[in-house]
């Protein structure tokens, strides 16, 4: 049975489209079938982090408009089989599509795939409105910061409004040294808070950038980094596998770590 | 071990960070949110929550407080109406110290001096005098 996911946090930038291309290349990695939609028709991203911006021919609009076939539109990646990209328009507007157009696309798709995920955009207009139609779970992503979790529980409410009950949470870009300063919300502060249950924790790490830049999804790299090793263990957990939370804490050297190195280390 | 709990005392005393502030605005800002009151309609239930209450008993209005909850999605609004006094019924009167009914009833009742028990004299604390009125 395909599994229709959106990835959705209602604040911008908080990391939904490295999240879906990261994750989407994880999935494929382990064999599976996916195709990944970018719903942010106007403003389309998901191309570029995942290096395909030269190879789009066409886009969703032009299936809808029958310019074109749907196998047309689909680029397939070239280093990971079973991975393919479904692009927004970039010239139109996130107004020119209604939810049954959405509709429409995943049906076609769902015969031919294990994992189809949708990529929303930002906001809880109409774009995201489209985007949420076809989905059957949700996962939220946020990052420990106030707007970020405001935007996101709002969007919980509205998912649960549109009968998604499947919902999961994922906490973007913690950086832990913040955290024990207490400068920066915790994973279970926010989990607490949002009251939603935890599938992700990933930290910020410089290497998204550097893998944005070069258009290559952190997975796929050969040095692994905390990042990517984050990306793969949340697909093993949407594959339903247990796997324990990475330890993020980073050796510092404080007074305080000194002094607890001091009682901790052996006299004799 | 004992400088990792030397470490989480010294954290939890610095009240000049900025986690536990963000976690209580976040809380309360939620509360709200998802309830969709704004503040105009919270005024409105305060005042017909105090009008129903006060029929009942008196309230006293300085303390009152109406906030609202939130845990596990689900939202309370939650009243805290701290009791004055009861509002009596005729029947009651007597029994409330404070009221007016009990005072006025008060000025009923004589000492009957006829009918005065008077316990027998204690030795010690009442030693025996000459008493003329005896």
């Amino acid at each position: 049975m395909t599994r229709i996911i959106v990835t959705t946090s209602g604040k911008g930038g908080v990391g939904k489209t490295t999240v879906t291309a990261n994750l989407g290349m994880a999935l494929a990695r382990l064999g599976r079938k996916v195709v990944l939609i970018d719903a942010d028709f106007g403003l389309r991203n998901l191309d570029l982090l995942l290096g395909l911006e030269n190879r789009i021919v066409y886009t969703a609009l032009e299936v809808l408009s029958g310019d074109c076939r749907l196998e047309q539109a689909l680029v397939k990646d070239k280093r990971q089989p079973g991975l393919c990209l479904l692009p927004a328009t970039q010239s139109r507007t996130k107004e020119s599509i209604k939810p049954e157009h959405m509709l429409m696309l995943v049906k076609n798709l769902t015969p031919k795939y294990d994992y189809v995920i949708i990529d929303c955009p930002a906001g809880i207009e109409m774009g995201f409105r489209n985007a949420i139609a076809p989905a059957q779970e949700a996962l939220i992503i946020t990052t420990p910061e106030i707007s970020a979790v405001r935007d996101a529980d709002r969007v919980v409410g509205l998912l649960e409004a549109h009968n998604i009950k499947k919902i999961h949470l994922i906490v973007n870009r913690l950086r832990p040294k913040m955290v024990s300063a207490n400068e920066m919300m915790s994973v279970e502060d926010v989990q607490e808070i949002l009251s939603i249950p935890l599938i992700g924790i990933v930290p910020d790490d410089e290497q998204v950038i550097v893998s944005t830049n070069k258009g290559e999804p952190l997975v796929l790299s050969d040095e692994p980094s905390k990042a990517s090793i984050a990306f793969n263990n949340i697909a093993q957990r949407i594959e339903g596998k247990q796997v324990d939370w990475l330890d993020l804490e980073e050796p510092d050297n404080t007074f305080w770590t000194r002094v607890k190195k001091f009682f901790s280390s052996k006299i004799i | 071990m004992i400088g990792e709990l030397l470490e989480r005392l010294f954290r939890w005393y610095d009240p000049d960070k900025s986690r536990p502030a963000v976690k209580r605005r976040l809380k309360l800002l939620l509360a709200h949110d998802r309830t969709d009151l704004n503040p105009q309609m919270i005024e409105a239930m305060r005042k017909d929550i105090l009008e129903v209450v006060s029929r009942y008993v008196e309230i006293d209005i300085e303390n009152l407080e109406i906030t609202l909850e939130s845990s596990n999605r689900v939202t309370a609004l939650i009243a805290n109406l701290p009791i004055r006094r009861l509002k009596k019924s005729e029947s009651d009167s007597d029994l409330d110290p404070d009221s007016e009914l009990l005072s006025d009833s008060l000025l009923e009742i004589h000492l009957d001096e006829s009918q005065v028990f008077t316990l027998p004299s204690d030795p010690i604390l009442d030693p025996p005098s000459d008493r003329s009125s005896n």
